[in-house]
C-alpha cells in the first residue's frame, strides 16, 4: 500500500557499516562489504509531519522481511500508514516501540542484512538507545492523552525489549484454584480481557489465581495480582514498624505509598473546611453490646449511622468534579480507611443505607480480610462517596482528615469517653462521648450543610434503634 | 471503445438492456442501449476490450433463448394460469420482487412457510441492527474519554438485558408487519404453507396434516433464502452453543462467548456482545481475520474493532467440536490447526456462537421434479437468474434469487435480483451489474463497500492489461468527524486511471454504511471519476470524505476529453 512512502525508508548512508567481529577471521573478506546494518527510519508521511507515532509493528525482533513488506504502522498528522521495508534482511531491534512518538527521519527500527548480523544490531541499538530511548520514553509520556485518544490499543504493547517484564511476586499464587480445563495446571484458562491486561500490567499469568466461573482468570484476578505485585513489589523494606527501619536510609514509595502522596498533595487544591460535634455514644454502646455476639462490629455501626444521615443529607454525599458542578452521587458508599503493612487503603461499604446491619459487618470483615490478603479488587477501595476514619481504638480523641480527591466529604472519628457532663436540668452526670470532626469540599458541601448533618448524625447515634432495622 | 460506444448511444442511466426481439414496448426508450449493465458475473466483466459488436453477439445469444420461450406464452391467454408470477419464500428478495411485479401489473402470490419477513427482518440484519444500536450507544456512554472531550459527563452507563432484547424482537415485528401490509395493501395473495414445485409452471404448497393445495403460474421464482450453516462436529443446544437465529433473541449476555467464524455477522456480534460486557474468543479458519474485507480495510478494522476490546482470537483452526455445556462442565472447543490437522488447543467457555456463513435452504423444493440439481444446495441459475437444469439447459419460467442462488447472499441484493427477473418476465431484458451492489457490516464504526477489493482489481488489471490506482482520503480530515469526535477511518478508491471508471469503494468509518451509496450508484450508472468529483457535496457532512476521495483521484488527461454528463447551462 504505502508505495508511495518508498523514499522514506532511506537506505542508511550513515548506516553502520561493520567490521567483522572478532573471532570470525576466517569470513572472506566480500561479505564485509555486502554485510551491513540498515537504520529504519520514521518517514515522513505528509509535507506538514514532524514526528509520527508507532502504531503497531508489524513484524518483531528476528523476523525476516522481504522487500515490500509493511514492517511498521505509522499514524502521522492526518492517518495510519502502513510503512514497507526496501530491503530484505532481519528485523534486527526496535528502538521506538509501539505508541511511542519519534521525530521524522530519526532511526526507529535497525534492519540487519543476514541472521549473525541480529545480535550485534542489538547490542548497537541498545548503546545508542540509551540515549534515544529515554527521548522516546519522555516523549510518550507528554503526548499520553493523544495516544490513549487515537489507538486504545497501545498500551498493549511494549513487550518485546526494553526492561524486563517485571512479573508479579510468585508469592501472590497461593490458593490452588486449579481450573479443570488448565489439565491439572498444565494450561492457563484466562479470559481474553484478563490475557490482555496481563500484558499490559506485565503479570505472569502461571502466578495469578483463577475466580471466576471454575477457577478461571478473569479480567479483575489479573488486576488484584497487579496491585498486589506493585504493594510487594518492595519486599521487608517498609515495615510499618520501627525494628524494620534501618536508619539513614532513603526508602522509595511503593506503589501505594506513591498513590497516597500523590492523593494527598491532590488534594491542596480543594478548599476544605472542618466542623466538629460531639456525640453521645450511650445507647450506641448499649446497642453494640447486645448485638456484638451476631458479629456486629463498631465500624459497621458507624457506617450504618453515618449513612442513614447521609441519606438525609444528600448534598454531604455529593462531590465537585470539575468546578463547576455538584455530582450528587445515586448512592451512598461509606470508604472505611484501613492502615495495613505500609499503607493505607479505603474499602468500600457499598450501599450502607440499604444493607443490613448484620450483612454490612459480614462485608466488612471479607473487605478487611481482603485487605490484609491484598486481594481488594478496585471497585472495592476506589468507589467511596464518603469517608470515615476511626483512631479511637487508640485513644485518640479528635483529629483532623485529610479530604480524599474525588469525595466531598470525610469524617475523623475519635475515642468515646467517659465524660463529666451537665445535663439541661442542671444535674451533673457520666455520659460515653465521642468528638466527630468532618472536613469537607467547600466548593459543594457548606457549613450549615455540615451541621445539618452532623445534628442527624447524632440523633441517629443517641437514639439508635433504627440501625438493626 | 467503450466509453465511445456508451456515449453514442445515449444517456448512461440504467441497466437495461435494449431488447430488439420482444415486442417492442412503446414505453422503452433508447436508454436501455447502455450496455455496461451487460457485465455478466460479478468479475467475469471485461472492461477494456468490449466493443460494440461484442454486445452484439452478446445479446443476440441470449435472446434466442428467450425467444423459443416466449413462443410458448405468446397468445396462451392467462387465464389459464391462476397467477402470472408465483413466488415461493416472502422474504426481501421476494417481497421486493412482489412489489415490482404489482407495479408492472402482474397478478401475483407470494408463499411462505414460516413467516413473512424471512431471514433478514426476522432472524438477520433488521434484529441485529436494533441490538447494533444498542451497542452503538452503550460504546459511546462507556467510553469516558470520548464523553470528556465532548464535555459531557455520564454516569456508568447500565442495562437491561431484556429490555434490549424486547428493542429487537419489537423491530422485528414492526417491520414484519409492514411488510406483510404492504404486501396485502397491493394485492398479493399470500398463500401459506411450504412451497413445492411439482412442475413446469406448477407449485403445490400446504400446511404439514392439511392437503396440498396446486397453482399455476406464468412464472415462478424460487426465494428461499438460507440458514446459519453449521460445520459437522458442532452440536447446537439454542442456549450455550446458538447460531445467529439464537444469538438475536439475547436470551443471555455470556461472560465468554467464542465466536466461530469472524464475517459479517461475527464482527456485529462480536461488537453487540463486548458492548454488553461479554470477552470474546475469535475463532477464524483462514490466517486472518475478517477475511472477505479488502486487506487494508480489514487491518485497520483489527486495529479498531478488534484488538483495543476485550477480544483475543485464533487464527488458521478449525473448531472441529463443540459441546454444549451440561452438567456444571463448560462449553468445550476443540481447535485444530487448519493445515496440519493437528489438534491445536481445547478451550472452555461460557458459550459459542456459530457464525460460519449461511447454507442455502432448498431441501423440499421438489427441484428433482425438473431435473435441477442443487450444487452444494444452491440452485443454479444463470446471470439473469434463469434456473439451469442438470444437463445444463435452462428451465422455462423458473427463476431463482437471493441466498438459495449463493451469487450474493445480502438481503438487497436478492431484493435486486427479484427486480430484474420481474423486468424480464414482463418484457424487458435485464442483467443486474452484482458490482455495484454495496455491503456494509455496521460495527462500531461501520464498514462499507462495493465493487472489487484491491487484491481483485490488480488480479483483473494484469489479466486484462489495465492500470489500477487507488486513492485514499481519511475521516480524520472531516469537519464533521472530528465535530462527532469520531476521526478513526479512512476511505480508498480503486480505479482505473486510464478511463476513470471506479472499480471498488471500501469505506471504514462513522456512517459508512450510509455513506457508500454515492459510489454505488456512481458504478450502477457507469458515472466516471472525472464527472462525479464535480458534484457537490453539503458542507460539513462526512459525504465530503467520498467527495475528497474522488477529488484526490488522478485520472489521465486522455480520458478527460468526453463530454461531461451536463453542459453547462447558465442559470
Amino acid at each position: 500500500m504505502a508505495n508511495v512512502l518508498q523514499t522514506s525508508f532511506l537506505p542508511s548512508t550513515s548506516s553502520l557499516r561493520r567490521t567483522p567481529i572478532s573471532g570470525s577471521k576466517g569470513k572472506s573478506p566480500v561479505l564485509q562489504v555486502k554485510a551491513k546494518i540498515r537504520e529504519i527510519f520514521m518517514p515522513a508521511l505528509s509535507s506538514t509531519m514532524t514526528e509520527g507515532k508507532i502504531v503497531s509493528w508489524m513484524k518483531s525482533e528476528g523476523d525476516k522481511l522481504s522487500k515490500g513488506e509493511s514492517v511498521v504502522v505509522v499514524e502521522s498528522d492526518k492517518a495510519d500508514m502502513d510503512v514497507e521495508s526496501f530491503h530484505e534482511g532481519f528485523l534486527a531491534a526496535i528502538m521506538v516501540e509501539e505508541g511511542g512518538v519519534a521525530p521524522v527521519g530519526s532511526a526507529i527500527a535497525l534492519l540487519a542484512e543476514t541472521e549473525d548480523e541480529i545480535a550485534e544490531a542489538k547490542a548497537k541499538s541498545q548503546s545508542s538507545s540509551s540515549s534515544s530511548s529515554s527521548s522516546s520514553q519522555k516523549a510518550v509520556e507528554e503526548q499520553p492523552k493523544q495516544i490513549e485518544e487515537a489507538a486504545p490499543d497501545v498500551p498493549a504493547a511494549s513487550s518485546v525489549a526494553a526492561a524486563p517484564p517485571v512479573s508479579a511476586p510468585k508469592t501472590v499464587a497461593l490458593g490452588s484454584a486449579v481450573h479443570p480445563a488448565s489439565e491439572g495446571g498444565k494450561r492457563i484458562v484466562a479470559s481474553p480481557y484478563a490475557k490482555k491486561l496481563a500484558k499490559e500490567l506485565k503479570v505472569d499469568l502461571w502466578t495469578v489465581v483463577g475466580t471466576g466461573p471454575m477457577g478461571r482468570i478473569v479480567a479483575k484476578d489479573v488486576e488484584a495480582a497487579a496491585v498486589a505485585g506493585a504493594v510487594d513489589a518492595s519486599p521487608g523494606k517498609p515495615a510499618p514498624v520501627a525494628p524494620g527501619i534501618e536508619l539513614g536510609t532513603v526508602v522509595p514509595f511503593t506503589t501505594m505509598q506513591g498513590a497516597v502522596s500523590r492523593n494527598m498533595v491532590e488534594s491542596l487544591s480543594v478548599p476544605t473546611f472542618r466542623v466538629g460535634y460531639t456525640i453521645t455514644t450511650n445507647a450506641l454502646d448499649a446497642l453494640y453490646k447486645k448485638i456484638k455476639s451476631k458479629g456486629v462490629t463498631m465500624t459497621a455501626l458507624l457506617a450504618k449511622a453515618t449513612a442513614l444521615a447521609l441519606a438525609q443529607h444528600p448534598v454531604v454525599n455529593s462531590c465537585c468534579r470539575d468546578g463547576n458542578s455538584f455530582t450528587y452521587n445515586s448512592s451512598i458508599n461509606v470508604a472505611v480507611a484501613v492502615a495495613i503493612d505500609g499503607g493505607l487503603i479505603t474499602p468500600v461499604l457499598q450501599d450502607a443505607d440499604k444493607v443490613d446491619i448484620y450483612t454490612l459487618s459480614r462485608k466488612w470483615k471479607e473487605l478487611v480480610d481482603k485487605a490484609r490478603a491484598k486481594q481488594l479488587q478496585p471497585h472495592e477501595y476506589n468507589t467511596g462517596t464518603f469517608t470515615l476514619s476511626n483512631l479511637g481504638m487508640f485513644g485518640v480523641d479528635r483529629f483532623d482528615a485529610i479530604l480524599p480527591p474525588g469525595t466531598g466529604a470525610i469524617m475523623a472519628v475519635g475515642a468515646s469517653q467517659p465524660t463529666v457532663v451537665a445535663s439541661k436540668d442542671g444535674r451533673i452526670g457520666m455520659k460515653n462521648q465521642m468528638q466527630v470532626n468532618v472536613t469537607a469540599d467547600h466548593r459543594v458541601i457548606y457549613g450549615a450543610d455540615l451541621a445539618a448533618f452532623l445534628q442527624t448524625l447524632a440523633k441517629i447515634v443517641e437514639d439508635p434503634k433504627d440501625l438493626t432495622f | 471503445m467503450h466509453s465511445i460506444c456508451s456515449q453514442a448511444t445515449a444517456v448512461p442511466r440504467s441497466n437495461f438492456a435494449f431488447d430488439s426481439h420482444a415486442p417492442a414496448l412503446p414505453t422503452s426508450k433508447p436508454i436501455n442501449l447502455r450496455f455496461c449493465g451487460l457485465r455478466k458475473e460479478a468479475f467475469g466483466f471485461s472492461g477494456l476490450t468490449h466493443s460494440c459488436s461484442s454486445r452484439v453477439r452478446f445479446t443476440s445469444r441470449g435472446h434466442s433463448k428467450r425467444i423459443s420461450a416466449s413462443a410458448e406464452n405468446n397468445g396462451t391467454p392467462p387465464k389459464s394460469f391462476d397467477y402470472d408470477l408465483i413466488i415461493i419464500g416472502a422474504g426481501v428478495g421476494g417481497h421486493g420482487a412482489a412489489l415490482h411485479a404489482v407495479e408492472k401489473g402482474l397478478k401475483t402470490a407470494i408463499i411462505e412457510g414460516d413467516v413473512v419477513g424471512g431471514t433478514c427482518v426476522n432472524r438477520g440484519c433488521v434484529p441485529s441492527k436494533a441490538l447494533l444500536a444498542v451497542s452503538g450507544k452503550m460504546r459511546e456512554l462507556q467510553s469516558e474519554h470520548h464523553m470528556k472531550a465532548l464535555g459531557l459527563q455520564v454516569s456508568a452507563a447500565g442495562y437491561d438485558r431484556q429490555g434490549v432484547a424486547d428493542h429487537a424482537n419489537n423491530l422485528a415485528s414492526k417491520i414484519r408487519s409492514n411488510l406483510t401490509n404492504s404486501m396485502k395493501a397491493l394485492g398479493v395473495d399470500i398463500l401459506t404453507g411450504f412451497g413445492t414445485v411439482v412442475g413446469p409452471q406448477k407449485v403445490k404448497y400446504g400446511k404439514v396434516g392439511f392437503p396440498d393445495n396446486i397453482v399455476t403460474a406464468k412464472d415462478i421464482i424460487i426465494a428461499t433464502g438460507s440458514v446459519p450453516f453449521v460445520p459437522k462436529g458442532i452440536e447446537v443446544d439454542g442456549k450455550t452453543v446458538i447460531t445467529s437465529d439464537h444469538a438475536l433473541k439475547l436470551e443471555s449476555v455470556p461472560d465468554w462467548i467464542a465466536i466461530v467464524g469472524s464475517g459479517y455477522i461475527g464482527l456485529e456480534f462480536s461488537d453487540v456482545y463486548t458492548a454488553l460486557g461479554s470477552e470474546v474468543t475469535f475463532i477464524e479458519a483462514l490466517d486472518q481475520l475478517m477475511p472477505g474485507f479488502d486487506p487494508e480495510i480489514g487491518k485497520l478494522a483489527q486495529r479498531v474493532l478488534i484488538n483495543p476490546r476485550k477480544i483475543d482470537y485464533h487464527t488458521g483452526v478449525f473448531a472441529t467440536k463443540i459441546t454444549p455445556a451440561k452438567d456444571g462442565k463448560p462449553v468445550t472447543i476443540e481447535l485444530i490447526d487448519a493445515k496440519t490437522k493437528e489438534p491445536k488447543d481445547t478451550l472452555e467457555v461460557d458459550a459459542a456462537l456459530i457464525a460460519t456463513g449461511r447454507a442455502p435452504f432448498t431441501n423440499g423444493l421438489g427441484l428433482e421434479n425438473i431435473n435441477v440439481e442443487t450444487q452444494r444446495g444452491f440452485v443454479p441459475v444463470d446471470e439473469r437468474m434463469r434456473v439451469i437444469d442438470a444437463n445444463g439447459n435452462l428451465v422455462p419460467h423458473l427463476y431463482c434469487i437471493g441466498d438459495a442462488n449463493g451469487k450474493m447472499m445480502l438481503a438487497h441484493a436478492a431484493s435486486a435480483q427479484g427486480i430484474s427477473v420481474v423486468e424480464q418476465v414482463t418484457g424487458r431484458d435485464h442483467v443486474l451489474n452484482h458490482l455495484s451492489i454495496p455491503a456494509a457490516c455496521f460495527t462500531h464504526p461501520e464498514i462499507s463497500m462495493v465493487g472489487l477489493t484491491e487484491p481483485q482489481a490488480r488480479e483483473k488489471a494484469e489479466k486484462e492489461g489495465f492500470e489500477v490506482s487507488v486513492a485514499k482520503t481519511s475521516f480524520k480530515a472531516n469537519t464533521k468527524a472530528l465535530a462527532e469526535n469520531e476521526g478513526e477511518g479512512i476511505a480508498k478508491l480503486i480505479y482505473r486511471p486510464d478511463n476513470g471508471e471506479i472499480l471498488g469503494v471500501h469505506i471504514f468509518g462513522l456512517h459508512a454504511a450510509d455513506l457508500i451509496h454515492e459510489a454505488s450508484n456512481a458504478i450502477a450508472l457507469g458515472t466516471r471519476i472525472q464527472d462525479i468529483k464535480f458534484a457537490v457535496h453539503a458542507h460539513p457532512t462526512l459525504s465530503e470524505v467520498l467527495d475528497e476521495l474522488f477529488k484526490s483521484a488522478k485520472v489521465k488527461a486522455t480520458a478527460l476529453s468526453h463530454v461531461p454528463v451536463s453542459e453547462p447551462v447558465a442559470v
